[in-house]
C-alpha cells in the first residue's frame, strides 16, 4: 500500500506539489491523472526516495521508501522508460537489476517473456529499442523483484493499442492478486479502463479523488433512443426527470433505472451511459489552463 | 467465555517481505564491476588500459638499447599512461548513471546512496589493482623476451617501487572518482580532471610566489617520487597535503552532492 501525507515540492518560487495526500490500498489500481506539469512525476519520485520533499512525507507499506531495505522486492518503480543505459542490451539492464536484488537469474528470462521481448530483442542493445520496446523492458524492470507494489508514470506512452489493452491486463491481473498500482497518465480515457480509483491533480493541488464510478457518475446517465417522445414518457411514468443534452437525454440518476424503465415501456435504446461529464469538464478545464501556463 | 482482543485486520503493521535482506556491499561491489564492463566504450576502455603495458614493452623490445631492457624499465614507464585511463574509468562510473540518466534505476533499487558510492570506489580498486597485476605480468612476460633475444633482462625490483607503484595509480583514480562526483558530468569531469592540474602547473611555475605552494599543492610534483624507490618523509607529507586538495575535498564535497541531488 501507498501512503501520501501532505506532500509538497517548491522549487525555488515554483511550487511544484502542493499539500498532496491520498492512499493507494492493496487490490487496487489507482489511476493518477493530471495535465503534463501538473506534479505526477514529481509526486512519484518523492514517494520513491529520489526527490526530497520540502514538507510532508510519503510511505510504501507503512515505511519511508528510503528505509526499505530491498526495495526493488517490494515495490515496482517505472517512472521513465528512457532511462537506460543506451549501450547495454535489454537482457543486460534487467541482469545488473536482478544481480543488485539478489535474483535468480531466470527471473530475467521470465520477466522479459512476460513482457513479450523475444531474445532477439533481448540481445539488442537499448540505443535500437523503439519507445514501446523500451517501455516494455521498464515494465518488466519494475516486475523483476515480484513485488506487491507498482508505480509507473505514464506507462502506456509509446505503446501501440495492442500494446495497452494487453498492459490494462496485465495491471489488472496485478490488482486482482492483491497487488496495489499507482499509475499516472494526462489522458482520461487511458486509465478510465483500468483504474478503480482516481486521483486528480493540477497545478501541484488534488482537485479530485474517489471512486472512479462514482466520480464519473456524479452527472447522472446520458440516454438516447430512437423515439425520443417515448423514452421522454416512459421515464416520467417511472418518476425519473430528464433534460435535453446535446446528444440525448439527461437524467441525474444511474443507468440501471434509466434502463429498467426503458425496458418497461418497450422503448428502443440506442446509447446508455454514465454521462461522466462532471470529470471530464473538470480534466478539460484543468488542461486548457495549463495549455495557457505553458503557452505564457 | 473468553474472549480475544485481536487488533483490527487494517491495523495490523505490515510486514516486512521475508528474504528481503539489503544487498551487501561486496553483492554491489560485483554489480559495479560489472557496470564497467557490460557496454562497448566501457569494455574497449578496459581493454586498452589492459594493452597500454604492451605495446610499451613491445616498443622498448624493438627500440631500447639492449641493457635497458629490464623489468623495471617495462613496467614503470606503463605507469603513466595507464595513469591517465585509469581516472577516466574512475569518472565514467560516477557520470555515466547521470549522462545516461541509469540513476533512476540505480537508486530506486539502492536508496541509500551513500553505498552506491562505496561500491563504486571499491570497484574501481579493484580494476585499477587488476590492471597493475596485468602491467607486471606484461613486463614479466617482456623481460623473458628480452633476456632470450639479448636483451638484459634484469628482474630486480624493489618491494619499495610496487608500493608506490600501488599508491600511484589508486591516487589518480580515486582522483578521477572524486571529480565525477563533483561534477556530476562526464565532459565537465574529464575536461576539469585533465586540465586544472596543468594549469596549476603552469600558474605554479610562473608566478614565484606560488612555486612554494605548488610544492605541496600541485599533483603533477608531489607525485612525482611515486615513480622512483625512494619517497623521503618530506615528499610524503607533501603528497599527502596536495591529496587532500585533490582527492580528499573533492570525494567529500561530490559525496553530499551526490546524496542530496534530484534524481529526475
Amino acid at each position: 500500500m501507498i501512503g501520501v501525507e501532505n506532500l509538497s515540492k517548491r522549487y525555488g518560487r515554483h511550487q511544484a506539489v502542493d499539500d498532496v495526500s491520498f492512499r493507494c490500498e492493496p487490490g487496487t489500481v489507482t489511476g493518477f491523472l493530471g495535465p503534463n506539469g501538473a506534479g505526477k512525476s514529481t509526486t512519484l519520485r518523492m514517494i520513491c526516495g529520489l526527490t526530497l520533499p520540502t514538507a510532508g512525507r510519503a510511505t510504501v507499506g507503512g515505511r519511508p521508501y528510503r528505509e526499505l531495505e530491498n526495495p526493488g522486492r517490494e515495490i515496482g518503480v517505472l517512472l521513465d522508460a528512457s532511462a537506460q543505459h543506451a549501450g547495454r542490451t535489454g537482457r543486460e539492464a534487467l541482469g545488473v537489476a536482478a544481480q543488485t536484488m539478489g535474483l535468480d537469474r531466470q527471473e530475467v528470462a521470465a520477466k522479459l517473456e512476460l513482457v513479450g521481448l523475444d531474445g532477439a530483442a533481448a540481445k539488442r542493445r537499448v540505443r535500437a529499442y523503439s519507445l514501446g520496446m523500451r517501455q516494455r523492458l521498464g515494465l518488466a524492470l519494475a516486475l523483476l523483484g515480484d513485488p506487491r507494489v507498482l508505480i509507473l508514470d505514464e506507462p502506456a506512452n509509446g505503446l501501440d493499442p495492442e500494446g495497452i489493452f494487453w498492459m490494462r491486463g496485465l495491471l489488472r491481473d496485478f490488482a486482482d492478486r492483491g497487488g496495489t498500482v499507482l499509475l499516472s497518465s494526462h489522458l482520461l480515457r487511458e486509465v478510465e479502463a483500468v483504474a478503480d480509483r482516481l486521483v486528480v491533480i493540477g497545478g501541484g493541488r488534488i482537485v479530485a479523488q474517489g471512486d472512479k464510478t462514482e466520480l464519473l457518475a456524479g452527472n447522472g446517465t446520458l440516454v438516447r433512443a430512437r423515439d425520443v417522445e417515448a423514452l421522454r414518457r416512459a421515464l416520467a411514468a417511472a418518476g425519473l426527470t430528464a433534460r435535453d443534452a446535446p446528444d440525448g437525454l439527461l437524467v441525474p440518476t444511474e443507468t440501471e433505472a434509466v434502463g429498467q424503465a426503458a425496458a418497461d415501456a418497450g422503448v428502443v435504446l440506442t446509447e446508455l451511459r454514465p454521462a461522466g461529464g462532471g470529470l471530464e469538464q473538470l480534466f478539460l478545464t484543468l488542461t486548457a489552463e495549463s495549455t495557457k501556463e505553458a503557452g505564457k | 467465555m473468553t474472549t480475544t482482543t485481536a487488533p483490527h485486520a487494517s491495523h495490523v503493521e505490515p510486514v516486512p517481505r521475508t528474504g528481503v535482506r539489503r544487498p551487501s556491499l561486496l553483492r554491489l561491489t560485483a554489480v559495479e564491476l560489472r557496470k564497467l564492463a557490460d557496454t562497448r566504450a566501457g569494455l574497449w576502455l578496459l581493454i586498452i588500459i589492459g594493452l597500454t603495458t604492451a605495446v610499451i614493452v613491445t616498443l622498448q623490445l624493438g627500440y631500447a638499447a639492449d641493457a635497458d631492457q629490464t623489468f623495471v624499465n617495462f613496467f614503470v614507464p606503463s605507469l603513466l599512461p595507464v595513469g591517465v585511463l585509469l581516472p577516466v574509468l574512475g569518472i565514467l562510473s560516477i557520470t555515466s548513471e547521470w549522462s545516461q540518466r541509469t540513476a533512476l534505476v540505480t537508486y530506486a533499487l539502492v536508496p541509500r546512496r551513500e553505498r552506491v558510492v562505496a561500491a563504486k570506489l571499491a570497484a574501481v580498486v579493484v580494476a585499477t589493482l587488476a590492471s597493475l597485476v596485468t602491467s607486471l605480468a606484461v613486463a614479466a612476460a617482456g623481460t623473458l623476451i628480452a633476456g632470450v633475444t639479448g636483451g638484459s633482462g634484469r628482474w630486480e625490483f624493489g618491494g619499495a617501487l610496487l608500493l608506490h607503484s600501488v599508491v600511484f595509480q589508486l591516487v589518480n583514480v580515486l582522483m578521477g572518482v572524486g571529480f565525477g562526483l563533483l561534477l556530476l558530468n562526464t565532459p565537465l569531469a574529464i575536461v576539469t580532471y585533465l586540465l586544472l592540474p596543468t594549469v596549476w602547473s603552469i600558474i605554479g611555475g610562473l608566478v614565484p610566489a606560488l612555486g612554494e605552494p605548488a610544492g605541496w599543492l600541485d599533483t603533477s610534483r608531489t607525485m612525482e617520487p611515486l615513480l622512483s624507490d625512494s619517497v623521503t618523509a618530506d615528499q610524503w607529507a607533501r603528497l599527502g597535503v596536495s591529496l587532500l586538495l585533490w582527492v580528499v575535498v573533492p570525494l567529500a564535497v561530490g559525496l553530499v552532492r551526490t546524496l542530496r541531488r534530484e534524481v529526475a
